[in-house]
């Protein structure tokens, strides 16, 4: 069941392209737009870079989060969610991953080279795809919390911003932050590590906080 | 077994019903009545779990539903007002994953035959944006031809279908009801459907 509602999502973005692009060209625009803006003074350039790419991300991952549950609540899937005797945790961690898979996976792909705009040398690169990798599956698994309990309300794009940025601000730090203690030489291997817990507390915690809050928001 | 117990809704500051009695046996069809407004929908979520009721409770053979989760949800079926047909999708793919949801998962023969029982043949595989109202609901309902429940609950099935179609949704709904399985259902046609126990439930 878990790879069903993966396979039906991809599907799903897979016959509306559209809304898939919208995130990653947001993602790329922004962050190609820095250095046109800041101009090219390389060592500013390099000190910015792990900054600029891991906030991009971080709003790219929250302007995709009103679709996650959205069109199902619309048309009545989500209440057969909610109706299956599956367990519900594991669709919504099927649903969280779908979500990843769409929107997370080209951001990483896009960020070693979107990092070449900024001078980044080859390990940094590194550093900071390896943090992305292991960050922005985070944000979906936090995001969906978020989207689940502003479900159907009015505003909720802005109050979702509201619920769920205090809890991508240690991703962003450590994020970003990775890649800072790799170019002053201390090593990334801490700011990982923390990333790595990360993103298994939020597996474990996320799709089951999820359930429920979709529940209540469907009462 | 399905009971309620002096079911009570509340929405907002309205009470819409109270004391509401009933228990349904195996074989038996329920017909919820009332106007518009009068909590049909919201009797339904509860029955299907998906609301609590402010007071009151509902029990699957002795057992409280809540407490059942998804041993009930594998017993129970529930098409609402909307109908869960995604627009992207084709007939045929909307009703495998709905079914799988529904904790069957049926090959691609068996949706084609279901679909096609509905009256959909030749339309299985265009995508469901471009289906009628009718035929929409006609992909929602071939769920019920395989899910292999027993409680059915329908909250207006009839809607935008034709009279072959109710037809069929009738035929559909008697044979459930011999083969031991219960119906609960809001509908505001006249509907004739044979059933060794039927019941109305008047909201008020």
């Amino acid at each position: 069941m878990f790879f069903w509602i993966i396979r039906r999502d991809l599907l799903l973005a897979m016959r509306r392209r559209a809304d898939v692009l919208t995130t990653l060209f947001f993602f790329i625009i922004v962050v190609s737009l820095f250095p046109l803006g800041v101009g090219p003074e390389m060592n500013m350039l390099r000190t910015m870079a792990p900054g600029v790419v891991w906030v991009a991300a971080l709003l790219a991952a929250m302007l995709s989060l009103g679709r996650m549950f959205a069109s199902d609540h619309l048309d009545g899937t989500l209440e057969q969610m909610l109706l299956s005797p599956q367990s519900l945790p594991l669709l919504v961690l099927g649903k969280a991953l779908a979500h990843w898979l769409v929107t997370g996976v080209p951001l990483v792909l896009m960020a070693p080279v979107l990092g070449i705009q900024y001078d980044l040398p080859v390990d940094a690169l590194l550093v900071l795809t390896i943090s992305l990798l292991l960050g922005t599956p985070v944000l979906s698994l936090i995001g969906a919390i978020g989207a689940a309990l502003t479900l159907g309300l009015r505003g909720g794009g802005v109050l979702v911003s509201l619920l769920v940025l205090p809890l991508y601000i240690p991703v962003l730090i450590f994020g970003a932050g990775a890649v800072e203690a790799s170019a002053a030489g201390l090593g990334a291997g801490a700011h990982m590590s923390l990333l790595g817990a990360f993103l298994l507390a939020s597996l474990v915690l996320a799709p089951w906080t999820t359930a429920i809050s979709l529940r209540i928001s469907m009462e | 077994m399905l009971q309620g117990c002096n079911l009570e809704c509340v929405r907002g500051d309205r009470r819409l019903f109270r004391d509401v009695n009933f228990s349904l046996e195996a074989g038996g069809l329920m017909q919820v009545q009332g106007p518009n407004g009068s909590g049909k929908t919201s009797l339904l979520r509860m029955l299907c779990g998906l609301a609590a009721p402010a007071h009151g409770e509902i029990l699957w053979n002795g057992a409280e539903i809540r407490s059942l989760g998804g041993d009930y949800y594998a017993v129970m079926t529930y098409l609402g007002h909307l109908g869960g047909v995604k627009d992207d999708l084709t007939a045929i793919e909307n009703l495998r994953i709905s079914s799988a949801l529904g904790g069957i998962e049926i090959d691609e023969n068996k949706a084609h035959e279901a679909l096609q029982h509905m009256g959909l043949g030749g339309r299985e595989l265009l995508p469901a944006k471009v289906l009628s109202q009718g035929q929409r609901r006609r992909v929602t309902l071939a769920r019920l031809l395989v899910c292999g429940t027993v409680l059915w609950i329908l909250d207006e099935p009839l809607t935008a279908l034709d009279t072959a179609a109710v037809k069929l949704v009738q035929g559909l709904m008697e044979r459930h009801l011999e083969h031991g399985g219960m119906i609960v259902m809001t509908t505001h046609q006249e509907i004739e459907i044979t059933a060794i126990a039927t019941q109305r439930l008047q909201l008020a």
